[in-house]
């Protein structure tokens, strides 16, 4: 298949894997984060841990929407659909993220909840339009990638008057989240994490470019090399990674040069902006409550908010007492390290967000690389 | 089943008719729709004898009595018409291959059909029309069947519920648990063709060349790989939860591990770009028309070039080893030459989000 073959090529990935072999250090270890879920799912799906050297070691990192979303908000969105009655639309992964009372998106449409898996916003303003009986409420989630379509779907429902068509926003900023890991204990008083560099998010990057990474390169002294999500980005972005170390280099490089510019996409950044403002304060799941990490719907648009017109009122839930997904989305612990890992916590039956998503560091250690542990 | 003398009643409107109770409900409607619908198009020796069970002769493999197979699959397929097929074809494709792969000839099949208040009978008419012509290929006749109506909002327009019975000589004995280390998987053709099929037309997509299903019936295919003699362990139509599910389940039964080779597992091109599209794996999606097959190693190219000379089987090939796990973990090397587990679906595949 075009466009994507070239990017999975085994023996490009056998030359990548000799030349990153050809450049570490003898005696120098090195651990990189890789921010994305995307990459986690590309690094497990192709068994790239394999092709590096055994110095090499990857943290996963907190970038899989899904996993970061706290309890208190898939709480939210289920209140919503039982208890107001309204069709609550939203992306696939989202339906099976374990909320209070033993209850899911998916658990609570089977009792009745009125909840609908769309690929698209567009898809969520289409099934407003065709119920003007009933109140449409997209629950929107995800990174800066998907916070564009969200702010044009509440343009077009500005511009349309769709009255019955609202969002409850649970959009994240990548680089908040960045800093509160570079700033967490584990990793700037203990190193207890250590961490080399950072791969630095692909689809993100295509809309907020690769200035803003720029800050932690030069704050931190850590490299930054932004990639694609398909695997041979992944090696190329590691062996750009493992030469700035060896040279003591902290630069931003972009290894995706095929969709990231250094501005982004700025359409996109000024429909965010017309629409969404920065959030004092927002709960992520395993990084708990970081100040200006999130956006809420600004008060020119305050009727298409869900939590304003539903006056809903946000309960902080605490994660389950043997779950480890917050030091695991930290990369202070890895999934195996996790008591309940694989016993009481599958994919079946998750327990903790990082099992619920392929992108999460639990589920793809469980669906792609556990043989790794039996051996 | 009286007949209904024509003339008195006017006959099915296939045009604008919809179903309603009454052709549940006992009643001459009911006797006019398996007359004029079912009786009409499926009809055989066995159908015809109208009585409350068909009356069949005992089986026989050769002329000599051979073992019974039965088995039994719901279709509840949405949407009922996809490029490819239909839920009519689906329901007999779907049951004859349950038997078949079981190394059985398929013999007779008993269809049972919930439809929905509303249903419109032209619809109806089309779906029965489809399924005769599958039975009539396949070569197995339905010979009972059974229809009930129920309120509108409590079905999805049509179910339909098969049973079919084979008979299987003494001596052949396929199944899950015979897989050794050392054998071979192959796979009679491309892979994932059924579920992009229903998934991009449920999702409204549209791909510039149009996936169909692979729906098919296996009999004739499976009928010609077991007259090669070859050792076959295992024969098995991956269907929900496609070739991944369908190993997992064989690894867990024999009590062996897997190992696949991703280079070697065909899937077409524009199946590969509708999954990338929709964040789905193709190892994960339902066929119903394609085989997974273990065998001796040795006789892997024998099984090859029979199941080639094959119009169901054209693209066979072989696609990885038994191995010998105590996990047992159906593993793959990826095209990347890193290695992965291939594990079991946990839910439905969900696309992800970024």
């Amino acid at each position: 298949m075009k466009y994507v073959d070239e990017f999975r090529d085994g023996e490009l990935a056998q030359n990548l894997a000799r030349s990153i072999a050809a450049t570490v250090e003898p005696g120098r270890n090195y651990s990189f984060m890789e921010f994305c879920g995307g990459h986690t799912h590309a690094i497990s799906r192709y068994g790239l841990s394999e092709l590096l050297p055994p110095t090499v070691r990857m943290v996963h990192g907190p970038g899989c929407p899904v996993c970061v979303l706290p309890i208190g908000r898939v709480d939210l969105a289920i209140r919503l659909a039982l208890e107001q009655g309204v069709i609550l639309c939203t992306y696939g992964d989202t339906l099976r993220v374990p909320a209070s009372d033993g209850l899911s998106l998916m658990k609570a449409k089977a009792r009745g909840g009125d909840i609908r898996m769309v690929y698209s916003t567009t898809d969520a303003l289409q099934i407003a339009r065709d119920n003007p009986g009933r109140e449409v409420v997209f629950f929107a989630i995800g990174f800066e990638t998907t916070t564009p379509p969200t702010a044009v779907a509440i343009q077009l429902a500005a511009a349309e008057k769709l009255s019955n068509f609202s969002v409850l926003c649970c959009h994240v900023l990548t680089p908040s989240a960045i800093s509160n890991i570079l700033e967490s204990p584990e990793v700037r008083q203990w190193g207890t994490v250590p961490l080399d560099g950072f791969i630095g998010p692909a689809h993100v990057s295509t809309v907020i470019g690769s200035r803003p990474y720029e800050f932690f390169a030069e704050e931190y002294r850590k490299p930054v090399v932004i990639a694609g999500f398909e695997p041979l980005d992944v090696m190329q972005a590691i062996l750009m990674l493992v030469r700035q170390v060896n040279e003591g280099r902290a630069e931003v490089e972009n290894e995706f040069a095929r969709a990231v510019t250094r501005d982004g996409n700025l359409k996109a950044q000024d429909r965010v902006a017309e629409v969404f403002e920065l959030r004092r304060e927002f709960e992520w799941r395993g990084l708990s409550v970081v100040p200006y990490s999130a956006l809420r719907i600004r008060q020119k648009y305050a009727g298409f908010d869900a939590e304003r017109r539903f006056k809903l009122d946000y309960r902080s839930v605490p994660d389950n007492k043997a779950c480890e997904c917050g030091a695991i989305l930290r990369g202070v612990k890895r999934p195996q390290d996790c008591k309940i890992f694989g016993t009481v916590c599958t994919p079946e039956n998750p327990i903790g967000s990082c099992m619920v998503s392929s992108e999460g560091a639990c589920a793809a250690h469980y669906s792609y690389g556990r043989y790794k542990d039996a051996a | 089943m009286a007949e209904v003398k024509r003339g008195y009643v006017r006959p099915l409107d296939l045009k604008h008719g919809c179903v309603d109770l009454t052709h549940g409900s006992g009643g001459r409607s009911m006797v006019q729709l398996i007359s004029e619908l079912f009786a009409r198009h499926l009809g055989n020796e066995y159908l015809g004898q109208g009585n409350d069970g068909a009356v069949l002769p005992a089986p026989t493999f050769n002329g000599r009595p051979g073992r019974l197979v039965m088995s039994t699959d719901s279709h509840v397929v949405s949407p009922l018409f996809f490029p490819g097929g239909d839920i009519g074809c689906l329901s007999v494709h779907g049951t004859v291959n349950d038997v078949a792969v079981m190394g059985a000839t398929p013999l007779y099949l008993s269809a049972g059909f919930i439809l929905e208040e509303g249903f419109p009978l032209g619809d109806l008419a089309r779906i029965v029309e489809s399924m005769a012509r599958a039975a009539t290929e396949a070569g197995v006749p339905v010979v009972t069947g059974d229809t009930k109506v129920v309120e509108r909002g409590k079905g999805d327009g049509v179910f339909i519920t098969t049973t079919g019975v084979g008979v299987l000589p003494d001596g052949l004995d396929l199944g899950g648990s015979r897989a050794r280390p050392g054998d071979v998987i192959l796979v009679s053709g491309s892979l994932g063709d059924h579920g992009v099929a229903i998934m991009s037309k449920r999702e409204n997509l549209t791909f510039e060349a149009t996936i169909e299903s692979d729906t098919a019936a296996l009999n004739g295919l499976i009928a010609a790989m077991l007259a090669t003699g070859a050792g076959l362990r295992c024969l098995r139509d991956p269907t929900r939860g496609g070739l991944a599910a369908t190993l997992n389940e064989i690894a867990g039964q024999s009590g062996v591990g897997m190992m696949l080779y991703e280079k070697a597992i065909p899937v077409k091109p524009v199946v590969a770009a509708a999954c990338e599209f929709l964040g789905l794996d193709p190892l994960y999606v339902a066929n119903e028309g394609k085989l997974v097959v273990i065998c001796n190693a040795l006789d892997a190219e024998l099984l090859l070039n029979a199941m080639r000379a094959h119009p169901l089987g054209r693209d066979a090939c072989f696609i990885g080893d038994v191995i010998a796990d105590d996990h047992h973990f159906v593993q793959m090397t990826t095209t990347f030459g890193g290695k992965r587990i291939v594990d079991w679906l946990a839910g439905d595949q969900l696309p992800r989000i970024c």
